[in-house]
Order: C-alpha cells, then sequence, then structure tokens
C-alpha cells in the first residue's frame, strides 16, 4: 500500500483512535465500588475473547511529555497523569531483550488486549475501551462501534459469573459534576507549527458541537441551571491550551506521547469531544477533524480567518444555542456564527480530499450542514444531540399537565424524567439510542455485520493488524502487547522476553510476527 | 483491501452509498413506540434512577 506522500506526509492515511471511558452502575446496588466493577468487567471481557487475549505492555509510555518542547518533572505532575511504568526504552532495533517481571508487578487483571487490536482495561473508576489505529473516519466508526458491542458482551460474561447485573453508558457526565472522557487521538506531522494547530485547530473543535454533541439536560457542570444543551462536555473544558485532562480540561491537549517515531510524529490528543451513540456523529467528527488536520500540515492561509477571540466561552456559547444563530467574535473583529465557521472549513477541506473516505465525509459534511441550517429537526437521522432533543420533546408535550382553564404547559426541563432519559439514552443495548437505532431511526455508516467482524479482527491497514493478529493466532507466545510493541515470551537460549517495536503505525507487515502468525 | 487512493479519480471505489435525501424525520410511530414502552419505569422510578447515576470522573 501507499503510505508515504512524496513530503513524507501520510498520503490519503490518517491514523486515528478512539479511547471511550464507559460509566458503569449496578442498577441494584447505587453505592457498588466502580471500580471494582470495572475490573471484573475486564475479567469478563477476558472471558469473553476466550485465549485470544493478552496483558498490556507498560513500557514506552511517556504522558509526561508535553507537546511544546517541555517535560515535566514527575514532582510537579498531578497523580492522574502518571500512568507510565519505570522503563523507557529509547531503543529502535527491531527486537530488544527485556528482563521478566516478578508477578507482583503484573496489572494483568486491569487490561485486555483483543483480538481487534484495542486494549480493554480499568482507567480510575471507568472501564475504557481503546480502539485500534485506523487509516480513516469509516473505519474510526466501526472500530468504536466495535467496542460497545465487546462492552456490551462483557457485561453477558459479568452476569453470569458474578450473579449480579452490571449496566454501561456511552455518555460522558453524571449530572452531578462528575465528567468521563472519550478522546480522539490523530497523528500529524511533527514539523507542522504547533500555534497553528492551536489556532486553527480550535474553530473547528469549538463549532462541531453542532454536528457532533451528543446532546444533555442541564446547563453547568453540576446541571444546576434547567435546559438543553447540545454538548455534555462543554461545560467542562476551562482553557485553550494544556497538559491536564481531569482539571481545567483545555481545547487543545498538549500531551506529547506518539507511541510512533518521535522524530516524524506527534498525536494529537483531542479531549473536547462527547461520546456518540449514532454513526454520523462519529463519521463527521474525526473525518473532519482529519480533514482540518491535513490543511494545517499544509499551512492552508485560508485558516486564519476562522480564528475566534474567545474559544473558551465560545465553547459554552455554542453548545447553549439551538437555534445556531449566535454570534461568534472573530479574531478579526468580524463576526460569525458556528454554522457559518463551519461552512467555510468545509470549503477549505474540499481541497485535500484525498480518499474515497475523505470524498464521503465531505458529502456528508455538508448535506448536515444544510439540515440544521433548513431546519434542526430535519437533522434527527445524522445528529444526536437533534435526535435526543426530538425524543425529549415529545415527552415534554406527552407529560404537559393541563391547567384549570385547559392551557397546555410542556413539562419544565429540571423534570427527573427528562434527565432519567437523557441517562437512559447511552445504556449500551438497551438504551433508548440503541432502540430508536434498531427502530430503523438513524443514519448508518456501517452495517451490524461489520461490526460484529470488527469486534474480533483488527484494522488490515495499520500495525494493530500485527498486534490483533498476534492475539488471535499465538496468544500463546505473547507476554504483553502495547501501541509500539509487542512482547514475546517463548523459549530462548538468552532466557529474555523479547520486544518487538512497531514504530511505524502504518506498517502492516513484520518478517518475525508474520512468521509466527503463520498462513 | 484498498483503504488509500493517490488520486482523485478512484473515489468510487470504496464510497459507502451517498446519504439519502433530506428531511426524513424519525418516524413518530418509533419515536411514540418508545415513549410508550418507557412510559411505566419513568413515571415511577425517574427521580431515584437520577439520583443514583453517580459516576467518579475520569480520564
Amino acid at each position: 500500500m501507499e503510505v508515504e506522500d512524496a513530503a513524507g506526509g501520510l498520503g490519503a492515511a490518517r491514523v486515528m483512535g478512539i479511547e471511550t471511558e464507559y460509566g458503569i452502575t449496578n442498577p441494584d446496588r447505587s453505592g457498588a465500588n466502580p471500580i471494582l466493577m470495572s475490573s471484573r468487567l475486564v475479567q469478563a471481557c477476558r472471558a469473553w475473547a476466550g485465549q485470544s487475549t493478552t496483558r498490556w505492555d507498560y513500557g514506552g509510555e511517556d504522558p509526561l511529555q508535553d507537546q511544546r518542547g517541555m517535560r515535566r518533572s514527575r514532582a510537579s505532575a498531578t497523580s492522574d497523569m502518571l500512568t507510565d511504568a519505570t522503563e523507557y526504552d529509547e531503543a529502535v532495533q527491531a527486537v530488544t531483550l527485556r528482563r521478566r517481571r516478578g508477578s507482583w508487578e503484573d496489572p494483568a487483571h486491569l487490561n485486555a488486549v483483543l483480538a481487534n487490536g484495542a486494549r480493554f482495561y480499568v482507567d480510575h473508576a471507568h472501564p475504557e475501551y481503546s480502539g485500534p489505529e485506523v487509516s480513516n473516519a469509516r473505519d474510526a466508526v466501526l472500530w468504536d462501534r466495535a467496542g460497545d458491542a465487546i462492552a456490551l458482551a462483557a457485561t453477558v460474561e459479568y452476569e453470569r459469573e458474578e450473579d449480579e447485573r452490571v449496566a454501561l453508558y456511552k455518555n460522558n457526565v453524571d449530572g452531578k459534576g462528575a465528567s468521563y472522557g472519550t478522546h480522539e487521538n490523530f497523528l500529524i506531522r511533527r514539523d507542522t507549527d504547533f500555534d497553528d494547530v492551536i489556532n486553527h485547530l480550535t474553530p473547528h473543535l469549538v463549532t462541531r458541537q453542532i454536528f457532533a454533541g451528543a446532546g444533555r439536560v442541564g446547563i453547568g457542570q453540576r446541571g444546576e441551571v434547567a435546559g438543553f444543551q447540545m454538548s455534555q462536555r462543554a461545560d467542562y473544558m476551562e482553557a485553550e491550551v494544556g497538559l491536564e485532562t481531569t482539571l481545567r480540561r483545555p481545547i487543545i491537549n498538549t500531551r506529547d506521547e506518539p507511541h510512533a517515531e518521535r522524530s516524524k510524529w506527534r498525536r494529537l490528543h483531542v479531549i473536547i469531544g462527547d461520546a456518540n451513540c449514532m454513526d454520523v456523529p462519529i463519521l463527521l467528527k474525526t473525518g473532519t477533524t482529519a480533514l482540518v488536520l491535513a490543511a494545517i500540515e499544509a499551512a492552508d492561509t485560508r485558516l486564519g480567518a476562522c480564528e475566534l477571540r474567545e474559544p473558551v466561552g465560545d465553547v459554552q456559547r455554542v453548545s447553549r444555542d439551538l437555534t445556531l444563530r449566535a454570534p461568534l467574535e472573530l479574531a478579526s473583529g468580524e463576526t460569525a456564527t458556528a454554522l457559518q465557521i463551519q461552512r467555510a472549513l468545509l470549503e477549505i477541506c474540499r481541497t485535500y480530499v484525498a480518499s474515497a473516505t475523505d470524498a464521503y465525509v465531505i458529502t456528508r459534511w455538508e448535506s448536515v450542514l444544510d439540515l440544521l441550517d433548513r431546519d434542526i429537526f430535519s437533522a434527527a437521522r445524522e445528529v444526536e444531540w437533534v435526535a435526543k432533543l426530538q425524543l425529549l420533546g415529545r415527552m415534554r408535550s406527552k407529560y404537559a399537565p393541563v391547567d384549570e382553564l385547559g392551557g397546555v404547559q410542556e413539562v419544565p426541563w429540571d423534570d427527573a424524567r427528562l434527565a432519567a432519559a437523557d441517562v437512559q439514552w447511552s445504556q449500551l443495548g438497551t438504551g433508548l439510542a440503541a432502540r430508536l437505532e434498531r427502530a430503523g431511526s438513524f443514519e448508518r455508516v456501517v452495517s451490524d455485520e461489520d461490526v460484529a467482524a470488527a469486534m474480533r479482527t483488527a484494522p488490515r491497514d495499520t500495525r494493530a493488524r500485527l498486534r490483533g493478529d498476534m492475539v488471535a493466532a499465538r496468544p500463546d507466545l505473547l507476554d504483553a502487547a502495547g501501541w509500539s510493541s509487542v512482547v514475546l515470551d517463548r523459549e530462548t537460549e538468552h532466557g529474555d522476553l523479547e520486544v518487538v517495536h512497531l514504530d511505524d503505525p502504518l506498517a502492516t507487515t513484520h518478517a518475525l510476527l508474520d512468521s509466527l502468525i503463520g498462513g | 483491501m484498498p483503504q488509500t487512493h493517490s488520486s482523485s479519480q478512484s473515489h468510487e471505489d470504496d464510497v459507502p452509498d451517498a446519504p439519502a435525501a433530506p428531511t426524513q424525520v424519525a418516524s413518530t410511530d418509533a419515536l411514540d413506540d418508545l415513549l410508550d414502552e418507557i412510559d411505566g419505569s419513568l413515571q415511577v422510578n425517574a427521580e431515584q434512577f437520577v439520583r443514583s447515576f453517580v459516576q467518579k470522573g475520569g480520564e
């Protein structure tokens, strides 16, 4: 396959991946320990996977590296950033040797690497699915939906093993102040000016909510004001740029942990997005962002016209404006609505269409903007906040009390039935979104058959193929696997573990691994 | 499986179906059916459900 264009870029491929933290509850016991439940869910996931799983390789993570070139000392990092282990292997040879760990070091019960190349694990107090690296937005949808199906399959195992119920929610807030993330990752060229990324990606991240938002009942981090807004995450974005993900969350996260050859790649970690239960928003949030990144890599001068004067405030301004008519102040001194900014970005991005999926994304992007512009409810098959608002609007009329004079007042937004439906919207399996999807109410981008296959098969066109196929074919030879490593544990004269380095995310073959995977 | 194309001529190869014509609003029937299904539990349990949905911060 063609991997790089003449400029050393990605050509038509854009390596990306989505991480989803699920809300977790025991429906019969509200105080149940979420860490314990998540840990048992990972065990259940491993049971679902049968033999086809391995541990996570903690060597090589470096979460304290900052995109802006600084490296934080461990002393100044908060504890939630410390996800790396003690070793950091900078060697780039194909195989290096590593001493065996003591079993006391093994966090295996909190991790499962799967045959589809994904990682299913416990992150803080949530189960998290980190999808495999994919090369395009359509595949991002496919392996994200596969993650939902895997998580749901794990709940079935869990309920059988534990003899108690468990429910998972693909949302980002609990309405009491807590938020948990759905993160997108995009590889970008290392030689891209990071100030350009900050200035030119920000307007897109702020305004793409109009088609990517999942909808939320309640305004403010604790839902202190009654109302409905487009985005689950908007009220939690408090800075323009920064390293944190759990406090003072930034629109642009600067963690610089490429999981790939550092001299060539940055991994842009996007934390502003909502978890989506519908296909089209997942396609658009990843696909449009990939195209804007292509424009930024090309230093397209047209992007400057979209720069915002107050992006942090605009995140909330856009999320709360269901009319889509609120003017945002541009750096130039003029104003534009979120829709107008999206239309400008769409026009710029037409220049950067390089694949069939890109062309599909452009078509969908334009059609969704047209629908939203005409009448938001005409976008209810594509846009999640609109679909949710339509259902909740129907509830507000259905439950509307009639007064003595025959007047009807819609149910107010702080009614518990609306808040309950907002949460139940996102429950995996039996949630309201899942039921509407089964009833044919949403546009699909991928088929259920393809999703079922993606639960057990990795993408063919990234290094996830090597990780996933090893897990599927020879889990007996694996000690662990990570994004950029596969650790072999086999009979050798040296007696050590062998670390196979996969620093190129687009390398789909490896002589040693392919010989082990076989036919 | 071809996933990448260098030129714009080959876009048709694996393009998923183009989006359907606009303005297909979710059918009234599907929404009403769903509301009827959840009506009972919402009327009885909504407040307690909302109160007990407590998560820890993540990320």
